[in-house]
């Protein structure tokens, strides 16, 4: 018999046999940008004027539709481990890990940096919605994170971003929806000299490109050559985390 | 070009003759240059045309439309006679035209042409780096003069976000222009009490302590727009030709290179800055303007301010014998200065009757000839290449009216000080309001706009003391209204007055005719002079606007910087009237100066064109040849044509593949939406024409929306994922505008249903596997699915995992008619599992199939295409699709139908028509007519009743078909129709539009 699975508890017994083989499906997975890691790696330059390029790979992330201070919103809150940020702009929670961006009033993207996505990412949510409006959507796959680094990316982001990037307007830890040049991304300061930019899975070959071509500039002193940190480009999210601070 | 009118002799290759003093020029650097051929030496700092003018050579070619010989007229943007064409300098550069001699610096071997005015565009690709810039500002400041560094001075101590704009290659704007040292006679220019050159070079040195200064050289602001959004054109070119030149990490080298090192470098050439400015000080000077004598264009006759500029900033004598023609007091700076220089000033003629206190003491200082109540009245030019060799004086009357032949007096150039124009077309691309000041002879800003200031020269206040303190009070109050305050400090000068101007509009004679006074010249650029103006105003114009259009006046590359208010005043003086405001002014428009489109293009060329869409199967669609189609963004495949095989033979080859055995297909593009809550079926319903309410869980329905009229709107396969859970699936274009549809309708209509909706087009890879044997490929790659038709039945879905693990949602939809799966996986696994969809299907010689196939076979089973097929005057029940229309229910458009005109039975139908000759394909788009009608020009329009919308070889039936929306059509079955087919026409049966498995027996397999 197929398994035809329309409830929570049988999709939770398919998830254990899953889990299993998390390695094998590790090797059948590709992320939107990983034809352009070695590109990326080759563009990441430190110094004076540092800039590098990599993509967060097979993050985390869940779509949330709820009215904040409702019981969706806190059996979410609950479910997640998180607080809802509650105004455009605000990003709660932790860069490094799990973290939480706003998308409009009743709109937002949950994102866990610091492991990938297994199947099943949304039961928990899911569960803690029963009988309550909202809804939690796993949209791991459905954009990607490029994380835009060093000490010239303001530079590069704001060739082809409207938005005022200043730190007195976009300090860390604030997110927006915009265009980056004709795509639409969320933007997202993520800390100090970095920025995440989260294009759409079709459009991260042409915003990988992009940026990289904004940052060629920057490169034109013998970049190629310095290749610090680039080797984390796709390793794995722990070790991203760390070199993070 | 014209080269007998360049002037012959070895002065050209003579080095660069220059005076002792110069302040904008670097001695200890030569560079060469050649311009026509000809070679030429000049020193960094220079521009072509202050390199050439030392190099004897001030004539530019000849005029565009009167072959006229012209000279350099200014020093500036507003130059309107020497434009040159530039060649490539640097690999991957090409040639760039009309660029004005007095803007471009000298580089080492650059090579120019002097045009007649007219450009050629380069056909070579330039491969030179152009960017944009965006950027948001407190407090934006508009030119570099002295106003507008003392307002950047106050507005940046502040902490203000403050960017100061120039399109100069060095800060001080009419300041450069000055000797920079003390002249006796002269004004007193110095500020604070130190040299106006010291004062600047520390004012700018102060900004790089100030965090928040950006101040940009060569930068010039060329449209002004609401909420103050600003666009500027930075050019590098020269950094970037001596970076290139000399190697990488070569300085600009002069003084006036970027004083801000954190953002320009070598490598972009030009850089288009998009402002945006809580305020805005314009601080942009004024032009000066000739005079409109007869024979007034000849080399050698060149703004008065140009000449002082040649002489101070770059040590160049303009001429040898200078008569200066003034209407106002500015050029007695000049002769100031010229005396000083040792320059011969044969006479000094001035239009006012009365020496004004300026006057006489620098004329008292220099021992000069004043002739006052005079001007000049015509020229001769008998030196090299057409240059003035002598000026004609006359007396003036009280009308301005010249009385006879006057003086004869030698000279080899004539500086025209014919008064400023304040440029005020920032503040007039806002429709600022502007007014006519009559005693400095000037248009200047009535009131600024809203959070703006205007501050110098603009307001044609021309004194240094007035500039620096209007500048910085605004600079202070700009930055005070953005909420930076800081205490305020007016830099000193010494106080300046000076008399009234006497401008003269028009020199003639008593007994002048106006329609011949043809060298009276305007306009040099578009060789329009008195006589085109009289002759538009006899032909009944009166409108300035109406005049510039018929002229021609003012639209050239210069956009009549030094024409605009000559031509205001020649038609104000033929109407008989004083008041040039009472004629007014042309609308200012952006540009202020030319602007590349290279650079408005920036880096959207080639492959960064636009964003090509592209799925996690992409790379495969690649490698194996395929030709794709351009959807809704995306790159789809269209067909994958095999080694010879052009596009309908893969399409037939395809078709069939599919038909007979197994074919697949990416099918990732369509929208996605995911839509929750406990009123999601009572949504759905109102939302398709269909009902979703009572759709079992795990099965899937197709359904159609409509717009409030009642037409196709978008339609897809619904699946109910759970009681409360759905996924829409939408058409590859429509995804975004049907999200916002739901959305809309959720918000604005029916806010208290519990439905919430999440776009998750790109969380999931869609591989489509079709045919007969497709239940073979799917039954490998799914071992733990039961994929017979007793219990996967068709419309159901189910999830699974895959061989590797891998998660799926499979469902059984066809589009084709025939036994079709689609396998649903996380985007991230789509190339493996489209990989060994491949694989599993191998045996079966499974066959990739692109969009072209999709729309055949949907065709050969009369399905339609929205946007193809519908154009938005198309109901369900004209598309044959009665069927999908819920009788019982509400929903959006249902109103509609029972409008008479949606109602009636003869509307436009879709039907199937197969040419009667079973060979020649219908044109898709081409009108049918009634059998018989006439079709030539003679027997009038041609009524048509219908047109083709899909047009196919068919791989199944092995003949064209097509579908058609025609007039009453299903009540036409069987009739003969007609189609123009390659200039002929074709019989056309009516059918119906299912031509293929009409009862659907393949569908199960």
């Amino acid at each position: 018999m197929a398994d035809t699975t329309h409830t929570t508890e049988h999709r939770q017994r398919q998830l254990r046999t899953v889990e299993s083989s998390a390695e094998a499906l590790d090797a059948l997975r590709v992320s939107p940008g990983a034809h352009l890691a070695e590109e990326m790696a080759t563009a990441t330059k430190a110094g004076a004027d540092a800039v590098g390029l990599r993509e967060r790979v097979f993050a985390v992330q869940l779509g949330l539709r709820c009215t904040p201070r409702t019981a969706s919103a806190e059996a979410l809150e609950s479910a997640l481990g998180i607080t809802l940020p509650t105004q455009i702009g605000e990003v709660t929670g932790d860069e490094a890990g799990l973290y939480a961006l706003w998308l409009s009033p009743d709109e937002f993207l949950v994102v866990d940096v610091s492991r990938r996505q297994r199947p099943g990412e949304t039961l928990v949510a899911e569960a803690s919605l029963e009988g309550l409006p909202g809804q939690a959507v796993d949209l791991s796959a459905n954009r990607t994170i490029l994380e835009l680094t060093g000490s010239k990316a303001r530079e590069v982001l704001e060739k082809s971003v409207r938005t005022d990037l200043h730190p007195r307007a976009f300090g860390v830890s604030t997110a927006i929806s915009t265009q980056l040049g004709t795509v639409p991304v969320i933007l997202h300061h993520s800390a100090a000299l970095e920025y995440r930019v989260y294009p759409r899975a079709s459009f991260a070959d042409f915003t990988v490109r992009w940026l990289l071509d904004g940052m060629a500039e920057f490169l034109i002193d013998g970049g190629a050559a310095d290749l610090a940190g680039s080797t984390s480009a796709i390793g794995t999210a722990s070790a991203e985390a760390e070199s993070r601070h | 070009m014209t080269h007998s009118a360049r002037p012959s002799g070895s002065t050209h290759l003579s080095g660069p003759t220059r005076l002792d003093h110069a302040t904008g020029i670097d001695r200890s650097r030569h560079i060469s240059f050649s311009v026509d051929g000809q070679q030429h030496t000049g020193f960094a700092g220079d521009t072509i045309a202050s390199a050439l003018i030392a190099s004897g050579r001030i004539d530019c070619g000849a005029s565009t439309y009167l072959g006229r010989s012209r000279g350099i007229l200014s020093a500036g943007i507003e130059e309107s006679n020497a434009l040159v064409r530039v060649k490539g300098r640097i690999p991957g550069d090409v040639s760039e035209s009309m660029l004005p001699a007095t803007r471009v610096p000298i580089t080492e071997g650059l090579e120019a042409d002097y045009l007649s005015g007219l450009g050629i565009l380069d056909p070579g690709q330039d491969e030179l780096v152009y960017e944009h810039k965006h950027i948001h500002v407190d407090v934006l400041i508009v030119g570099a003069g002295p106003a507008g560094l003392a307002a950047a001075r106050e507005a940046g101590k502040s902490g203000a976000r403050t960017l100061l704009l120039d399109d100069r290659s060095a800060p001080g704007g009419s300041l450069l222009s000055s000797p920079g040292r003390s002249v006796e006679g002269a004004l007193d220019e110095s500020i604070d009490e130190v040299p106006a050159p010291e004062w600047i070079e520390a004012t700018v040195n102060g900004f790089a302590e100030a965090e928040e200064i950006t101040y940009r050289p060569n930068t010039t602001v060329f449209g002004s727009y609401d909420s103050n959004f600003f666009v500027a054109l930075e050019d590098r070119t020269r950094e970037l030709v001596e970076t290139e030149g000399t190697g990488s990490g070569a300085s600009a080298g002069s003084a006036d290179s970027d004083r801000d090192d954190t953002a320009s470098r070598a490598g972009t050439r030009q850089r288009v800055w998009h402002i945006r400015a809580k305020q805005v000080v314009l601080a942009t000077g004024a032009h000066e303007r000739p005079i409109v004598f007869a024979d007034n264009d000849r080399p050698g006759i060149m703004l008065a301010s140009a000449v002082r500029t040649y002489l101070n900033r770059f040590g160049v004598a303009a001429g040898q014998r200078i008569a200066i023609a003034a209407t106002n007091d500015s050029a007695y700076e000049l002769l100031a200065d010229l005396h000083a220089a040792g320059i011969d000033v044969p006479a000094i003629i001035d239009s006012r009757a009365t020496a004004s206190a300026m006057a006489e003491r620098v004329v008292d200082t220099t021992g000069t000839r004043l002739i006052l109540g005079s001007t000049v009245t015509g020229t001769a030019g008998e030196g090299p290449a057409g240059r003035i060799s002598r000026v004609t004086v006359a007396a003036l009357d009280e009308d301005a009216v010249a009385a006879g032949h006057g003086e004869d007096i030698d000279v080899d150039l004539l500086a025209v000080a014919g008064g400023f124009s304040p440029v005020i077309h920032l503040h007039g691309q806002r429709r600022g309001p502007i007014v006519w000041r009559a005693d400095i002879a000037a248009f200047v800003p009535k009131t600024p706009v809203r959070d703006q200031f205007t501050v110098g020269a603009i307001n044609g206040d021309y004194s240094l003391e007035a500039a620096l303190k209007d500048g910085a009070e605004a600079g202070n109050a700009a930055a005070n209204r953005s909420g930076f305050a800081a205490a305020l400090t007016v830099p000193k000068a010494a106080a300046m007055t000076f008399a009234p101007a006497r401008p003269l509009w028009l020199v003639t004679s008593a007994e002048d005719d106006h329609t011949a006074l043809t060298t009276h010249f305007i306009d040099f650029q578009r060789d329009q002079s008195v006589a085109d103006v009289q002759r538009a105003m006899n032909a009944g114009m009166r409108s300035v606007e109406h005049i510039k259009r018929y002229t021609s006046i003012s639209t050239g590359g210069d956009q009549g910087k030094t024409s605009a208010v000559n031509a205001i005043g020649a038609i104000t003086s033929i109407l008989g009237e004083t008041d040039l405001g009472s004629v007014g002014h042309t609308t200012f428009r952006a540009p202020f100066a030319p602007v590349p489109f290279a650079a408005l293009a920036g880096r959207r060329k080639g492959e960064l064109f636009d964003p090509a869409r592209i799925t996690a199967i992409h790379p495969w669609h690649v490698a194996h040849g395929a030709e794709f189609e351009d959807v809704g963004g995306w790159k789809r495949p269209w067909y994958y044509p095999r080694p010879g095989e052009d596009m309908e033979a893969a399409v037939l080859r395809e078709g069939k593949a599919v038909r007979e055995s197994v074919g697949f297909q990416d099918a990732s593009t369509l929208g996605k939406i995911e839509i929750r809550g406990t009123d999601a079926g009572e949504f759905l319903g109102q939302i398709y024409t269909n009902g979703f309410k009572k759709l079992g869980v795990g099965k899937g329905r197709y359904g159609l929306m409509c717009t409030p009229d009642g037409m196709i709107f978008d339609d897809g396969v619904t699946l109910r994922v759970a009681e409360d859970r759905y996924l829409m699936t939408t058409t590859t274009g429509g995804a975004a505008t049907v999200l916002e549809w739901l959305e809309e309708w959720h918000q604005t209509e029916w806010p208290h249903l519990d439905v919430v909706f999440t776009s998750v087009t790109e969380q999931w890879s869609t591989v489509a596997v079709a045919g007969p044997r497709s239940r073979d490929v799917i039954a490998k790659i799914a071992p733990n699915l039961d994929v017979s038709n007793e219990n996967f039945e068709f419309m159901g879905f189910r999830e699974t995992t895959l061989a590797g693990g891998i998660p799926a949602r499979i469902c059984r939809i066809s589009f084709s008619g025939e036994l079709a799966f689609e396998v649903n996986v996380e985007n991230y696994y789509g190339l493996a599992v489209w990989e060994a969809v491949a694989e599993a299907g191998a045996e079966f010689d499974i066959t990739p199939y692109g969009t072209e196939v999709m729309h055949v076979l949907r065709a050969e089973k009369g399905f339609i295409i929205v946007g193809q097929d519908t154009d938005g005057t198309v109901t369900p029940q004209d598309a044959g699709m009665e069927w999908i229309v819920s009788k019982f229910k509400d929903f959006i458009g249902k109103r509609s139908y029972s409008r008479i005109d949606t109602a009636r039975e003869d509307r436009k139908h879709l039907v199937g028509v197969l040419p009667v000759d079973g060979t020649t394909r219908l044109a898709e788009g081409a009108q049918l007519i009634t059998s018989g009608t006439p079709v030539t020009p003679e027997a009038g329009p041609v009524p048509m009743i219908g047109h083709v919308t899909s047009s196919y070889m068919s791989p199944s039936l092995d003949r064209p078909i097509g579908l058609a929306f025609v007039e009453n059509g299903r009540n036409r079955t069987g009739e003969i129709i007609q189609s123009p087919v390659a200039g002929s026409l074709v019989d056309v049966e009516i059918t119906s539009p299912v031509f293929y498995d009409p009862e659907g027996n393949r569908r199960d397999g």
